[in-house]
Formats: C-alpha cells, sequence, structure tokens
C-alpha cells in the first residue's frame, strides 16, 4: 500500500468537513464544511492565519483531534475509505505506514531519554516491519537519507544533543520511514531559521519526489507554500476562501482575503514603508563601537565564551536601523547591551549623548527613560495579573511623582496613539489577541517619551496582517515623534521594508553593514548573500509580479 | 488607523476576548463541585463552632454534669459523656476555638516568616540566598515532631506555644515554595520589562513578583491549615499542649484513650471531627491550586 494505484480516485480526499471543540457546556465550530482534494504525489500548501483552522484539518486527517475534538459532519476519504469515524486502534494501523505527520516544534516532538536510534526503530517495530538486525539496517539508511552522517553516531545520540534543524531532519526520517502515500507537514520549518527552514524544506521535496508521496503543508508563510506547493487552499475562520494551483491563485487571486494576505506579506518587492529624511549627518542617536560581551561558559573555569566580537555601528536619529542574523547570531546580546541588562566585557555604548557603560545604579535607572525595550513574545512580556490600564501606567510611577490626573491623561493618550479603544483599559492581558497585546507593551514603551525603541523580533510572533497592521503603527509612531528604532529580526523582507540601515550579524561578529540598499543589492559577505537566498517566496514574487525581477 | 482597526475585527481578532467574559454567578456557583461545597461547609460549620459555641449546645464545655458519666450517645447527649459526666459534643464544638486558633497562629508564623525568607533568598540570590535555604535544609533535616517538641520545651506549655512550635517547623515549607515561585516569576519578560521602565528593585518586587508568585503559598497555607491541627492535636494528645480541662481536640482524644474498652465514643467522636476538617480543608487547598498559573 505505497502509493494509490487506483486512477480516479484521488489519494485524500476531504468532503465538507465540519469539526467543532466542546469548551463548557457549548460546541464550538473551528472548520465549517471544507472540501479539498490531494491527488498521488502532489504537494497541497493549506494556507491561513492563526485560529483559522488549518492544523485542526490536519489534526483531523491523522485522527488526533484534541479530546474536546469532534468530526461533525463530513468525510475524510483516504484511497476512498472514509476513516473520519475510525476508533483510534484502528487508525494505528495506517499511521506512519499510510499517512504520516512531521510536527510543527521539533523541541518538544522527541522523547528526551531515548536515543535517535531507538526512536527510529520504534517506527518498524510498531509496524512489526523484520527483526532487529533488518531493522538496525534501516535505521542507518534513513539516518543516511535524511543527510544525518555519520549514521551510526547519530543513532546513539540523544535528542538534546541536535541542533533544531537536525532534530526536524529525525522526525522527516520517522515520518518517511515506511513510505507513507501521504505526509501532513504541520508548520515543518516555522521554529527554525531561514537558511535551515531551505534545507528541510528541499530536504522534504526531494524524498517526496524519489517516493513519489504526497505532501499535505500546512503553513502560514505565504512564501513558503508558494514556492513548495503544486496547489494551494487557503483558509480563514475555519472556511475555504479560494483554492487551487499555485499559479493561478497567486497570478489572480479571487477573493479578497488572498489579495490581502499577499500585500500583506512582507517581502523583498515591497516598497518600503519610509523614506526618512536624512538628518544631520552627525546627528546619531546610538553609536555602538566595538562592543564585545563573553560569557563564562558553565563549568569551563577561566573559559569564556565570545558572544559578540567587536560589533560597531551608528544610527541617526529618526532613522531605523536593523540588526539581522539567525538564532546564536549574537543579535539579543547586541539588544541587551544597548538597552543596559547586561554590562559589556568591551567597547562603548552611546545612546542619545550618554555613555550607557559608565551607568549604574540610579543613573542607569534614570537612563532608562530615554531608552524602551518592546518584546518579541507580547504573552509573557506583560504581567498576566495586570490590567491594561496598570500596565501602561506603571512607568510612570517610576519617575518622579506625577499628579494622578495626568497620569490618566497620558494613559488615554498612548491608547489612542496605539490604536485600542479605551474600552480596553480595565481588561487584562489574556482577554487580549497578540496584536493587541503587542499594541500595549508598545504603548508601555511610549508612555515614558523615550528617544530611543529597541524592538526586539516584536513583529516575528504575529500573523502577516496583524504584522503588517503593527509596522504600518511603528511608522506612523516613528514620524510623529520622532523616534529612533533599533529593530532586531531574522526576518529580512521585513527589515527591508522598516529599515534604513542594516548590520548583518553572523556568529557574534558583523559580517555586513551599511544602507539597507546597497547591502540587499550588493551585499559583501557569502553569508548575506545565502540568508536572502534562503527567504521563502521567490515563487510569490515572480508569479504575483511578473514584471519585477529579485536578483539583483 | 481607523480603517486598520476595522480590518483587525473583521478577522475576528477583536472578538477573541469576548469568549473570556466571565459568566454569572449563578453559573459558577453551579460548576462548584459536590465534594467543593461540602468542605466549604464543614469549616463554616466549624468556624462558628469556634465563633459561638454556646449557640449550638447547652452543656458546658468544662463543667460535668454528676451521675451522668460515660454515657452512650442517645438523644440526651449525642455524642455521649465523658468519666466526667461532661458531654462529649459540647467539647468538641468548644475544643473548635482552641484547636482554630492553634492551627490558624501555626500557619500564620509559618506563611509569614517562610515568605518572608523566600522571598528575599529567591530575589537578593547570591550568599543570603545559599545562607537562608542551608538553614531552611536543616529545618528540614530535623523530624518536626521532634523541632515542635524542642521548642515547646523551650517556651513553655501552652495552647499559643505549640501553635507557634508547628508553625516553626511550617517556616521551611514555606520558605522552600517562595523561593522558588519568586525565582520562576524573576525569570519572565514582564519582571525584566518592568526592571527596563526604570522600576526600583523594591516596586518590582510589590508590584509584580509577590502578586504572581502568591497564588501557590495560599494554596499551600490551606494545605498546612490541616496538617496543622492534625499536629497541635498530636501534641496535644502527648500532653503537650492546653492542660486540662481545655477541650482541645488532640486532649479529647487522649482522654478518651483509658476508656476506649468501655466509651468509644470518647476517642471516636473528637478523631472524626478532626479527619473530616483535614480532608476539607485539603480539598479547598486542591482548588486554589487550580487557580495557579
Amino acid at each position: 500500500m505505497t502509493s494509490s494505484a487506483t486512477t480516479g480516485t484521488p489519494l485524500l480526499e476531504i468532503d465538507d468537513l465540519a469539526i467543532a471543540y466542546r469548551t463548557g457546556d457549548h460546541d464550538q465550530r473551528v472548520v465549517h464544511g471544507v472540501s479539498f482534494r490531494i491527488e498521488p504525489g502532489e504537494v497541497v500548501a493549506l494556507v491561513g492565519e492563526s485560529g483559522s483552522g488549518k492544523t485542526t484539518t490536519a489534526q483531523a486527517v491523522l485522527g488526533l483531534l484534541a479530546g474536546n475534538g469532534r468530526v461533525e459532519r463530513g468525510a475524510i476519504r483516504l484511497n476512498g475509505t472514509d476513516i473520519a469515524h475510525w476508533p483510534q486502534r484502528r487508525l494505528d494501523t495506517i499511521r506512519g505506514a499510510v499517512v504520516s505527520l512531521i510536527p510543527q516544534d521539533p523541541g518538544s516532538s522527541l522523547n528526551p531519554v531515548r536515543t535517535i536510534g531507538a526512536q527510529l526503530a520504534e517506527v518498524f517495530q510498531l509496524h512489526k516491519r523484520g527483526d532487529r538486525k533488518a531493522i538496525q539496517a534501516k535505521v542507518l539508511d534513513l539516518l543516511t537519507r535524511v543527510g544525518l552522517t555519520p549514521a551510526e553516531m547519530r543513532a546513539r545520540q540523544y535528542p538534546h544533543e541536535l541542533s533544531g534543524g537536525m532534530k526536524q531532519r529525525v522526525l522527516i526520517a520517522i515520518a518517511v520511514a515506511l513510505n507513507p502515500a501521504l505526509i501532513v507537514a504541520d508548520e515543518p520549518t516555522s521554529a527554525l531559521d531561514v537558511t535551515v527552514q531551505r534545507r528541510i524544506l528541499d530536504l522534504i521535496d526531494e524524498l517526496r519526489r524519489e517516493n513519489g508521496t504526497a505532501v499535505l503543508l500546512v503553513t502560514h508563510d505565504l512564501g513558503v507554500a508558494a514556492d513548495r506547493a503544486d496547489r494551494l487552499v487557503v483558509l480563514q475562520g475555519g472556511r475555504i476562501q479560494e483554492q487551487g494551483p499555485v499559479k493561478e491563485v497567486l497570478a489572480a487571486p479571487r477573493s479578497a482575503y488572498t489579495r490581502r494576505l499577499l500585500s500583506d506579506a512582507p517581502s523583498l518587492n515591497k516598497p518600503r514603508l519610509q523614506r526618512v529624511a536624512p538628518g544631520v549627518d552627525k546627528d546619531f542617536a546610538i553609536v555602538v563601537e566595538g562592543l564585545t560581551q563573553d560569557f563564562p561558559v558553565a563549568g569551563g573555569g577561566a573559559k569564556s565564551f565570545r558572544a559578540l566580537d567587536g560589533v560597531s555601528f551608528k544610527v541617526r536619529r529618526g532613522s531605523t536601523h536593523a540588526i539581522v542574523g539567525e538564532s546564536g547570531s549574537g543579535k539579543t546580546t547586541a539588544v541587551r547591551s544597548v538597552v543596559g541588562f547586561l554590562k559589556p566585557t568591551a567597547g562603548r555604548i552611546v545612546i542619545d549623548g550618554v555613555d550607557l557603560t559608565t551607568l549604574k545604579g540610579e543613573a542607569l535607572r534614570q537612563f532608562r527613560k530615554r531608552i524602551q525595550l518592546v518584546y518579541q513574545n507580547p504573552y509573557g512580556s506583560l504581567d498576566p495579573k495586570q490590567t491594561v490600564y496598570r500596565i501602561i501606567e506603571e512607568p510612570l510611577l517610576n519617575f518622579e511623582p506625577i499628579p494622578a490626573a495626568d497620569r490618566d491623561r497620558k494613559v488615554r493618550d498612548m491608547m489612542r496613539r496605539v490604536g485600542l479603544p479605551e474600552g480596553f483599559l480595565g481588561r487584562h492581558p489574556r482577554a487580549l489577541s497578540g496584536g493587541q497585546r503587542q499594541r500595549v507593551a508598545i504603548a508601555r514603551a511610549l508612555v515614558l517619551d523615550p528617544r530611543v525603541l529597541v524592538l526586539d523580533e516584536a513583529v516575528s510572533a504575529l500573523d502577516v496582517t496583524v504584522q503588517a497592521q503593527i509596522l504600518a503603527l511603528l511608522d506612523e509612531l516613528q514620524k510623529a515623534l520622532g523616534l529612533t528604532y533599533l529593530f532586531v529580526s531574522h526576518d529580512l523582507a521585513v527589515v527591508q521594508q522598516i529599515s534604513d540601515t542594516v548590520s548583518v550579524m553572523h556568529k557574534g561578529r558583523q559580517v555586513d553593514g551599511g544602507a539597507i540598499e546597497t547591502v540587499f543589492v550588493r551585499p559583501d559577505s557569502d553569508y548575506t548573500r545565502e540568508l536572502i537566498d534562503a527567504i521563502p517566496g521567490r515563487n510569490m514574487l515572480v508569479l504575483a509580479s511578473p514584471a519585477i525581477s529579485l536578483q539583483g | 488607523m481607523s480603517s486598520r482597526e476595522t480590518s483587525e475585527s473583521e478577522l475576528g481578532v477583536l472578538d477573541e476576548g469576548s469568549g473570556e467574559l466571565r459568566p454569572s454567578w449563578a453559573t459558577r456557583l453551579r460548576r462548584v463541585p459536590i465534594s467543593l461545597a461540602l468542605s466549604w461547609f464543614v469549616v463554616a460549620v466549624v468556624l462558628t463552632w469556634a465563633a459561638i459555641p454556646p449557640f449550638f449546645t447547652g452543656y458546658s464545655g468544662t463543667e460535668g454534669v454528676p451521675g451522668e458519666q460515660l454515657r452512650a450517645p442517645s438523644l440526651e447527649h449525642v455524642l455521649g459523656t465523658d468519666g466526667l459526666g461532661r458531654d462529649v459534643y459540647a467539647r468538641i464544638v468548644y475544643g473548635a476555638r482552641h484547636s482554630l486558633t492553634g492551627a490558624f497562629v501555626a500557619v500564620t508564623v509559618g506563611l509569614l516568616l517562610g515568605t518572608l525568607l523566600g522571598l528575599v533568598a529567591g530575589s537578593r540570590g547570591g550568599w543570603l540566598d545559599a545562607v537562608i535555604m542551608r538553614l531552611v535544609d536543616s529545618l528540614l533535616a530535623v523530624p518536626s515532631l521532634l523541632l515542635s517538641l524542642s521548642i515547646i520545651v523551650l517556651l513553655g506549655f501552652g495552647t499559643i506555644n505549640v501553635a507557634i512550635a508547628v508553625g516553626a517547623v511550617a517556616v521551611a515549607r514555606f520558605a522552600r515554595l517562595a523561593r522558588s515561585e519568586v525565582m520562576r516569576v524573576r525569570r519572565s519578560e514582564y519582571v525584566e520589562a518592568a526592571f527596563g521602565s526604570g522600576g526600583t528593585f523594591w516596586a518590582v518586587l510589590w508590584r509584580h513578583v509577590l502578586p504572581n508568585s502568591l497564588t501557590s503559598v495560599i494554596a499551600l497555607a490551606a494545605l498546612q491549615f490541616g496538617s496543622a491541627i492534625l499536629a497541635i492535636s498530636t501534641l496535644g494528645f502527648l500532653g503537650y499542649g492546653a492542660p486540662p480541662p481545655t477541650p482541645e481536640w488532640g486532649l479529647l482524644i487522649a482522654e478518651g484513650r483509658n476508656y476506649l474498652s468501655r466509651a468509644w465514643w470518647l476517642t471516636a467522636a473528637p478523631g472524626i471531627v478532626v479527619v473530616l476538617v483535614v480532608l476539607a480543608v485539603d480539598r479547598i487547598s486542591k482548588s486554589i491550586q487550580r487557580t495557579a498559573p
């Protein structure tokens, strides 16, 4: 049963599928009559924002709905057989063998106390394929095929000894082990850096071509879908907005929602949000010179790890400087030094004319008024016990006493500026969406009237439409308040849209830097070139706007 | 800006919060499990015993009636009488005040002292943390009964001294829990953000660390309340608590011991009351724990 031999019957046919979750006393329907099909060997991308029902649909295909989830109506036909109401035990016989899953989070999808080899072997044992020796040979072969070499060594390693990309390779190996007819890949690369993402997607592509496996690719990233899929299914609010061949959907989207997704998706050919008139040449809000940061290695005695090595950049007042790089490149360390949470080992950081590295104690605390940080994750950076009002008001309580009436006015003024209704002031963060929380975080950062705002991956956790809204808000605030931004991101497309200058970081060093046009069109380093090449969505650009060519 | 906002609400994002509106009191009350409701009932009854004992019984808690010795439970004496003709039910009702006050004092001592130590250790760190936690470890290393006994020997006998001794034993537990909660909260981004917006150490501690780490500590307090009743009763039973004729629950059980073969109700009745109260408090503690993040 390796591939569908029948002609005419699709491999997977989802017909008018409706799924509801039971919460409390009532059913909340999240998928409303979704229908689509996947032919053998085809890649179909299920695209949508969070809450669109794409993951729920994918889970239903595998029979892995959460305990309170239920298929209300419709059919899931695999090779013509409806499996929507099969009991779990019966589904066990096809899971792994006919349909398999590449899960989203490689960090938590592997058993931390068993070796990679044992976890791979388990797939064969569960489906009773061969004796111990034969299984061992198959495991080594699989590890080699997914590029984990030397296979003998990798088989003996534990998950914590592997990087995120390598763990994802193990999960892919588990998914393809029994040559299934269909692989469901649920955001397989969302947690990975772009260069790793490209290699992983290439690997899935390659294995798919070798075996003629069909792939249901669940993703929020239209760029990834455009590059890798044959057909697109666009979901919103549990309903299909549009489906069809990738080329047709991108070249001539029929639904308004798809058009908005396309226009909100950050990409390299987008016009920049802003053109800041270059101020006086010597007027720098941030000057970083030779910033070096060492961390002691745990258990390493006097040894230390150099996270930052001689990083220098200058940011003109009222402009935006971006720091880009992959995880481990040192960009977060750089930011933490610039806002004064870390004492640099060497180097100078001058913010608004004040050398931050010489400050400590009360002077450092007073200095914090001038520079504020907005975090990546608005779920962790707001105190769950405080109301929105208390959150925004708090910074005002830390300095010279301000009369309550003035504070109240400032808080309400800030709410208006970030585009939140005053009715939200009494709410707790848990009653807000991700985008709304990030607006609250921005309001808290701006209430002290700082000169510099540091944004640490501040839009990375948000859906593209919300992301576009927050970027527009930041742009508006910069113009209105004359703010200087230090914008940290791994997403070059977003960076290109909002920044004037950029530093590209790699392994603690700045490998490229300068005006955004220069760096993106004529990168100095191979690394920057690789980073730009790895950005997904090339296909989308070519198809959606054939006149513009990316090759610079 | 306004057009941006409407687009967000079109996506259904703005409406996300409305689903979390608090249900009405009536619906919330109906969702309370029966065991939890019963537990609150038991605690409420015992608390009113402690507050207004004469309301529940016409008999005295300390004065016996001559000629009424060792009567089995009957309509006249619901739980029988003891060797001096005192009504057992009356003694349990009057004893509630002694036992509960003791437990309350014990928990308060443990909660305040333990949370303070844990808060200081967790938020200051460094050598102070090391010193405090080693002290706490040595407290935990000594068997709790032995520790209580030594403290009572130092302080002298009596209900309040017993309570303080029991509370001192609980200090170690509270300190450990408070410290781990404080460390968890301190690592969170909102605490760093509070420092980043110019918050002083004490302001951040008061506004963020304390409120966010207290839920678990309060759940432990409820749990310790049950253990404290047991511990105080144990010490009363051993004769280290209130002197007779105080109707303390542990003492009641101890006094009944001599009559165990002839008058089972002397030990069984107060014993069952202690068990019920401890179970009820444990159940309530568990429900508080569940609301913790």
